[in-house]
């Protein structure tokens, strides 16, 4: 009796033993999750307490007007932003989009290797990117024509090469969730492979697609490295007439949101603070706004039912 | 079903047609039936995987052929290398010949997509596309060239009609054919590889998702159609074999063992292991 | 048998050939030697942008590297005036701050994505890997604007001045003081980018991490539940030693973002020497320099010529310095998921 008595007892403290440690580990684990969305939460917090306030229609509308900050804007980040986003757009989607289709279809060594080095591509700073662009793009041009370089196009460039791998990816990892049975039925009836993804493949993942795209822009819509290096920023639209329309300068430099809340941040002005506080909260909003969208899109459905 | 079992071993479900099976000479000795399919020595692998062994086999026009076996028999496999669907695999190869019409499928000339015109396929599962019932019926017609109105039209009814399923989709067309029952779908496929107008239909177990009414009204299309098409249907299920078919093909571990007039292969089949597997012994 | 009405001969349905079709058009017979060489070609781009990136900086830092050679990455002076450039504290703040970083972000991380993996009830999974994606999404600068606003004025008064007043009397505490808590508290330092910089990899590495839990097979787990193991025996001796490469390659992952993560960092640390000779300091409470900050700050007011050349070097070595770590860690976490995968 005396024996068992404690061999049982040391086993139960084990147990209980075991059982704290087991409490306490796992509450460190939920205090750690809580503790990236308090984060969350402070930022967001004091984004919309500093920065609501300053959003008006004048923002949207006006330039900057360093006599009375207050009636000033930033129409013309927010232009830029857009512009830019259209231009990486350009390089990004086809390039994006195609090179996805590519590493669907092609199996082996060398599409292994693409599907790896896109990663690996992803994974390089945009500050690198962006002092290439200037190596490749913005220098060059400054050395031909003194005082240019620094546009709208080599911001674009820039961040248009920032997108095709993001693309690249989601767009793959989209059309695999195609079931391989749609491409099969398609194929035999004759149907090329290009016939195929056009009108089979594609369609059935359309949402999934636009939400990958729409991830890359929100994405890029934030990045100030690579602008650094390459838009110069200014503080007015810079147009030009084409049969009578006008259209943005691409050559000439632009402004973005995230460069002209980078450049307030870091002046000394309070005014200039509240503004770039004003335009933080316009580009969380644009970022929000696009993965909110991403996501409602798809909603974890490929396939949609019509 | 055991009474069925037995039955057929007595009275071959075969006799109750009139075309087939009046002799018990394989089909390949037969004048009158015209041949369509030709393999000699296939061989296919997997990578290292050595799938199929030496094939050797004719199939007659329009009538249809089944091919029976365990699974991993190679039956599946061998139905694939006739309109090359087996070429999306990686690291696929196939010696020996495969001729259509007398013409060499593989032949480096021949283009795939106008032999899987020629060569359609129902699979396994229904597969139809995430689009309306009308246009997963033209999506054949379409991407080989037919753009008329009102010849698609036609299309649709005429295959809709010949699949038996005009009547039950006829006022729904423009409806997700997604909003099918699996037989229903499984019928729209067979309509949309009819659409194409191949002159060989090849059916990769189409009913084994089906329940047994959907089962019964798609063997009863095959008999429908077997006039006008060659059918090569691959089946786990014996009795559909011998219901459907006029030719009956054993697979066993990648050899084709025995290949026959149906009557024979589930009477008085020659190899013994064909035998233990129609009647029920193993598989 | 006799309920088998298929006796009829075929009720001629479709008699077969009724369509014309027209000859195979050019897109039927060419379409796909197109198809698949356009879409090779886009898949090149992804070299073509590596190899261009890596000439092209090698190019543009030639005159540098022809002038300094080693010495680029082993001496401290960065001298516009004199011309004379090398980056060892710029190299030491990346990798120091990299590293604060780290500290912070793993457990976090990791924790995080145990609990969203493991424990957190269905309900609450989709809201809150949402909301850490969100954390993912907010830009850099942004996070830089808070840094500068929210984060900063708190850290120095209840964090760097309480210690700097602190006054300790035991050996080690001083000694603890002098390396790490040395200089005065004004604000922008290593301890401010640390900080920002663990909660900008925080997200990345959590994704990451959460799904490489996700991916391992229940059949392990139960294994372990069977054996009478509690959850956190069964997550930490199962489930983790499964995922250890994994882990740490989503780790690594996260490393290569802080590596070159710019402008938070640039507005955060000071981007000014710690004032020590070598221009290297451990102390927290120090200003300093990444490369990546310095690129950003200097590059407004460089020189054409040798200084350029310098500065574009900074890209090249952050360039082959995240090249490698994203290689081992996509490659440590792609064997893991094939292992994983092929475990099932």
């Amino acid at each position: 009796m005396v024996n068992n008595t404690t061999t049982v007892k040391p086993h139960r403290s084990n147990v209980t033993r075991r059982k704290i440690a087991n409490r306490i580990m796992l509450t460190l684990c939920m205090l750690a999750s809580v503790a990236a969305v308090t984060v969350l939460g402070l930022v967001l917090f004091f984004l919309i307490s500093k920065g609501f306030s300053s959003i008006n229609v004048k923002f949207f509308t006006q330039l900057p007007n360093h006599v009375d900050e207050k009636a000033g804007g930033m129409s013309q980040s927010i232009y830029g932003t857009l512009v830019l986003l259209g231009l990486a757009s350009v390089i990004g989607l086809p390039l994006g989009i195609l090179g996805g289709i590519y590493q669907l279809e092609a199996k082996g060594k060398f599409a292994s290797a693409v599907r790896f080095f896109t990663d690996v591509l992803n994974g390089i700073p945009s500050i690198v990117i962006g002092i290439f662009v200037y190596a490749v793009w913005v220098a060059p041009i400054a050395k031909l024509h003194p005082g240019t370089g620094y546009s709208a196009f080599a911001g674009g460039f820039a961040l248009g090469i920032m997108m095709i791998p993001t693309i690249m990816r989601t767009t793959e990892e989209i059309l695999k969730l195609v079931p391989f049975s749609m491409r099969e039925a398609s194929l035999g009836l004759g149907a090329t492979r290009w016939r195929t993804m056009w009108s089979v493949v594609l369609p059935s993942a359309r949402g999934g697609v636009i939400t990958g795209i729409m991830l890359a822009l929100a994405r890029i819509a934030g990045e100030t490295a690579p602008l650094l290096f390459t838009i110069l920023g200014n503080e007015f639209f810079v147009t030009h007439k084409v049969y009578g329309i006008k259209v943005p300068t691409l050559t000439a430099p632009i402004d973005a949101l995230p460069l002209r809340i980078y450049n307030y941040a870091t002046a000394v002005d309070p005014e200039q603070q509240r503004m770039a506080w004003a335009g933080a909260v316009v580009l969380i909003t644009l970022i929000l706004v696009l993965s909110i969208a991403a996501r409602a899109a798809t909603r974890g459905k490929v396939l949609e039912e019509k | 079903m055991t009474n069925i079992a037995s039955q057929d071993k007595q009275t071959p479900p075969a006799l109750s047609r009139p075309v087939v099976n009046a002799s018990a000479a394989a089909t390949a000795n037969r004048p009158d039936a015209k041949s369509k399919i030709v393999a000699k020595d296939v061989d296919f692998y997997y990578g290292d995987f050595h799938a199929l062994k030496k094939i050797n086999i004719v199939v007659p026009e329009h009538q249809v052929t089944a091919l029976i076996g365990p699974s991993g028999c190679g039956k599946s496999t061998f139905l694939r290398t006739l309109n090359r669907m087996n070429d999306l695999i990686d690291g696929t190869r196939l010696t020996g010949s495969i001729t259509l019409d007398g013409a060499d499928i593989y032949d480096r000339s021949r283009e795939v997509v106008g032999l899987r015109k020629q060569v359609g396929m129902v699979f396994q599962k229904p597969n139809p596309f995430p689009m309306t019932i009308f246009d997963n019926i033209c999506y054949g017609p379409r991407i080989h060239g037919i753009r008329n109105r009102k010849l698609l039209d036609e299309v649709v009814e005429r295959t809709l009609r010949g699949a038996a399923l005009w009547d039950e989709v006829k006022d729904k067309l423009h409806k997700s054919a997604f909003a099918l029952s699996g037989g229903q779908q499984q019928r729209l496929c067979i309509a949309r590889v009819l659409a194409v107008e191949p002159d060989v239909i090849l059916m990769d177990e189409p009913c084994s998702a089906l329940d047994p009414n959907s089962t019964f009204r798609i063997e009863q299309l095959m008999e429908d159609l077997r006039g006008h098409y060659t059918i090569v249907i691959v089946t786990h299920n014996m009795q559909q074999a011998a219901r459907v078919s006029q030719q009956t093909g054993f697979f066993l571990r990648g050899e084709l063992r025995e290949f026959d007039d149906t009557s024979t292969i589930f009477t008085n089949p020659s190899d013994e292991e064909t035998e233990a597997y129609v009647s029920g012994r193993f598989g | 048998m006799t309920t088998t009405p298929i006796n009829a001969p075929a009720a001629s349905p479709a008699s077969p050939k009724k369509l014309v079709f027209p000859k195979a058009s050019f897109s039927i017979l060419y379409g796909d030697r197109i198809y698949a060489a356009i879409t090779f070609l886009a898949s090149l781009s992804i070299f073509g942008i590596i190899v261009w990136l890596a000439v092209q900086l090698s190019q543009a830092s030639g005159a540098s590297i022809h002038k300094f050679g080693w010495s680029y990455i082993t001496q401290s002076n960065w001298d516009e005036t004199k011309d004379i450039y090398g980056i060892l504290p710029y190299i030491f703040g990346t990798l120091y701050s990299s590293f604060l970083a780290l500290l912070i972000a793993v457990p976090i991380s990791i924790g995080s994505a145990v609990f969203l993996s493991e424990l957190a009830p269905k309900w609450l999974r989709t809201p809150m890997t949402f909301l850490i994606e969100l954390l993912a999404a907010i830009p850099s600068v942004v996070y830089g604007l808070w840094g500068i606003f929210v984060m900063l004025p708190w850290l120095k008064t209840h964090v760097m001045n309480p210690i700097s007043h602190a006054h300790p009397h035991n050996k080690f505490a001083l000694w603890l003081f002098d390396v790490f808590f040395s200089g005065n508290p004004y604000g922008p330092s290593m301890l401010a980018a640390g900080l920002i910089l663990s909660i900008m990899v925080i997200p990345f590495i959590t994704a990451v991490t959460r799904d490489i839990l996700k991916a391992i097979p229940r059949s392990q787990r139960e294994g372990s539940y069977a054996l009478g193991a509690t959850q956190w025996e069964t997550i930490s001796q199962v489930v983790f030693p499964y995922a250890k490469s994994g882990i740490v390659g989503a780790v690594m992952l996260g490393l290569g973002r802080a590596l070159g993560e710019t402008m938070a960092v640039t507005m955060l640390i000071g981007n000014q020497s710690p004032g020590t000779p070598t221009g290297i300091s451990f102390s927290l409470f120090q200003p300093g320099y990444t490369m990546a900050s310095a690129l950003a700050n200097k590059f407004t007011e460089a020189a054409q010529g040798i200084n350029t050349s310098a500065l574009a070097e900074i890209g090249l070595v952050l360039f082959f310095v995240t090249i490698v770590v994203n290689m081992a860690a996509r490659l440590l976490v792609f064997y893991t998921a094939k292992d994983v995968a092929g475990g099932k």
